[in-house]
């Protein structure tokens, strides 16, 4: 065979190995669609028949006529009912009070033992970063018995701050998890650095790793808000009056009465509580993807 | 500026594995001082001890007359420079530099005029405002040593800082370290690998293997008279060649080293006396490949031509290597780029014994 004949032939190999990795990629990026495809109608049907329903008068959603899935006599009854319902508010004020105060002190918390973790390297810190971890994985259904004990004891039953106490226990964990994720992945010589130009440690942390480790800090932030917005177990369990709930309680509690369920009410009141979530992810999606991949990847 | 001292400094890890096993070294005022060893010789843990990063196990370790063995790092005033460059990502490159000004309460006026000072001597004015990011390699090094000249410390110790660079850009920084050091004479520790870095750096050089330090010497004497063995191979780009070889008596009542069967070299006279004690035992013979050259009848009459087949032939453009093996053992020659040499061909070649070293087989050490 003429090297010529050869060439033609090794040529025509390597084209048709292109041609069939082309091939390949194509059916993977078909089947990465089909499946996103899917995963978007299972999570997006359930938000769509919310909005649909609480659009929906009392009167329209009772009819059962016609398709569920399309509003024929659109109204916003439901949402100003629920605006101007006193109960409501009270909710939605106690649920960003626990909101704010458990993200800020789980954050304080988290970003203190984080650091020191990762960081200082004490006596015993690597058997305590794994427990910090540890505690994570206890389920809070758990320990809503003997933590009712404790909240009985210090005479916080049926009062919204008893949340502000308990809800750092399911953040820190896995935000301080989070942290010394970031932390460890900064450079050990960026705090040399900082220590011989002068600074202590309390300086390290706020003028360096705090800044530097922003996208974990708002990973973790987000974390500790979602945590803390959409708990159930807690303030059903230690809550019973209007004036002390917070929403995800105060909207079952307030809008189901006996059997009686009043679902467009309470599909409208969904998605009010779920405005700040929304909102809070739109904005910081990227931030919370780079903190949790920059957690992730560090062993 | 001011004196830096060691004595007999330790460094010893749980578990008992020993760093740095009890040094000695006296580094003075406006020198520069390089260590230089292979990796996991102590160097950089002796340069970390010296910042304060590291505890040290044992001895002493003072600065500027002080002792300084519990002084955390902040208050030793030194600065330092690191390999990775460690510049905050978050701050320009002013507030970088200004950043250890700051922490020390120095008035603004002051930080701006020593920032602007230490960014004309390295050439980074037009930087001042850009993120750490939107800089080179060599700019974030002449960042980072900006943020050491501005806190105008006493010493100055740099962590490999040019092993991050390509290998043009070394060249160049290096020179530039040398210009600042020229400029400032603040009192310098550099920490390298690179023995070509080292030599061209330093006024002093130490060279460290295994937690201890082989010899200090200027450059000059460390590769005419290098100490023992392990500073001879390591000093020189290309090694030493290390010929096993015994003295034994030579011609005209002189002394001989016998390499092979085939080669036997005369001691030069002025060695005879020095050598003389060491008849009949097994030697270690060193030369470097730039004292072995292509024999030549009209070059060298006196000189011993040993004739060895070529095995591999590296062309550098103003030098050319040649490789052979003496009873297995590797030689290289600097030959002169016209040479004809050829793989497989017989190359006769001729050395400057005036430059051998002799060393003890066991100790390693040089006589």
């Amino acid at each position: 065979m003429s090297a010529t004949t050869m060439d033609a032939t090794k040529r025509a190999a390597a084209h048709k190995h292109k041609h069939s990795l082309h091939r390949q990629r194509q059916w993977a990026l078909w089947g990465s669609y089909i499946a996103l495809g899917v995963f978007v109608i299972m999570f997006l049907v359930p938000p769509f028949y919310t909005l649909m329903t609480s659009l929906k008068s009392s009167a329209e959603i009772s009819a059962q006529s016609g398709s569920p899935w399309i509003v024929h006599h659109p109204t916003l009854e439901n949402f100003w009912y629920l605006i101007t319902y006193p109960n409501f508010q009270t909710y939605y004020l106690n649920s960003v009070m626990v909101t704010v105060v458990t993200v800020v002190v789980s954050m304080v918390i988290s970003v203190m033992a984080a650091f020191s973790l990762a960081r200082m390297g004490f006596w015993g810190s690597q058997v305590l970063a794994t427990g910090v971890f540890l505690t994570y994985l206890v389920p809070a259904s758990l320990l809503f018995i003997p933590l009712f004990q404790i909240v009985g004891a210090l005479g916080l039953i049926n009062n919204v701050w008893a949340l502000v106490l308990l809800y750092p226990t399911l953040a820190v964990p896995f935000c301080t998890w989070i942290m010394i994720g970031y932390f460890s992945s900064i450079p050990k010589e960026l705090d040399e650095a900082a220590l011989i130009d002068g600074a202590g440690y309390v300086q390290i942390l706020l003028r360096i790793f705090i800044p530097v480790a922003m996208p974990g800090i708002i990973a973790a932030t987000i974390f500790a808000f979602t945590v803390s917005w959409g708990a159930f177990l807690y303030p059903l369990a230690y809550l019973y009056t209007s004036n002390q709930m917070v929403l995800t309680v105060g909207i079952i509690s307030d809008l189901i009465r006996g059997d009686v369920f009043q679902w467009g009410k309470i599909m409208a009141a969904c998605l009010l509580a779920s405005m700040p979530p929304i909102i809070i992810y739109a904005f910081l999606m990227d931030y919370y993807v780079a903190g949790l991949t920059a957690g992730a990847t560090k062993g | 500026m001011a004196e830096v001292s060691c004595r007999k400094v330790v460094k010893e890890y749980d578990g008992g594995v020993q760093a740095v096993k009890g040094i000695d070294l006296e580094i003075a005022d406006h020198e520069f001082v390089v260590l230089v060893g292979p990796s996991g010789c102590g160097k950089s843990t002796t340069l970390r001890m010296i910042a304060g990063l590291e505890e040290i196990s044992g001895g002493e370790i003072w600065i500027g007359g002080d002792i300084v063995n519990d002084v955390p790092p902040r208050d030793r005033d030194i600065a330092m420079v690191f390999q990775n460059y460690a510049l905050y990502p978050h701050m320009s490159v002013f507030d970088n530099m200004a950043f250890g000004l700051k922490l020390r309460k120095f008035p603004k006026d002051e930080i701006k005029r020593r920032v602007d000072e230490a960014a004309r001597i390295l050439d980074i004015v037009p930087l001042l405002e850009r993120k750490p990011r939107a800089l080179s390699g060599g700019q974030r090094q002449r960042v980072a040593m900006g943020r050491a000249i501005v806190r105008n410390p006493k010493v100055f110790l740099f962590d490999e800082p040019l092993s991050n660079l390509d290998a043009k850009l070394r060249v160049q920084m290096r020179t530039e370290i040398k210009k600042v050091h020229q400029t400032v004479r603040t009192t310098t520790v550099y920490v390298t690998h690179d023995q070509v870095e080292a030599m061209t750096l330093a006024d002093r050089v130490v060279v460290m293997n295994g937690g201890i330090i082989e010899q200090v010497g200027s450059p000059q004497e460390l590769y005419h008279n290098p100490a023992t063995r392990f500073v001879a191979g390591f000093i020189g780009s290309p090694a030493m060649n290390f010929l096993p070889c015994r003295v034994q008596d030579g011609r005209n009542g002189g002394l001989a080293l016998r390499v092979t069967d085939k080669i036997t070299l005369p001691v030069p006279p002025d060695r005879q006396d020095r050598y003389g004690k060491y008849k009949g035992r097994e030697m270690v013979l060193g030369i470097r490949p730039e004292h072995l050259f292509e024999y030549h009848e009209q070059g060298k009459p006196n000189w011993t031509r040993v004739d060895l087949p070529v095995d591999v032939v590296e062309p550098m453009g103003m030098e050319t290597m040649v490789h052979f093996f003496v009873d297995g053992a590797p030689v290289c020659a600097r030959v002169d780029p016209a040479t004809h040499a050829e793989p497989g061909e017989m190359l006769p070649l001729t050395a400057d014994l005036n430059q051998m070293h002799l060393m003890e087989p066991d100790t390693g050490r040089v006589v």
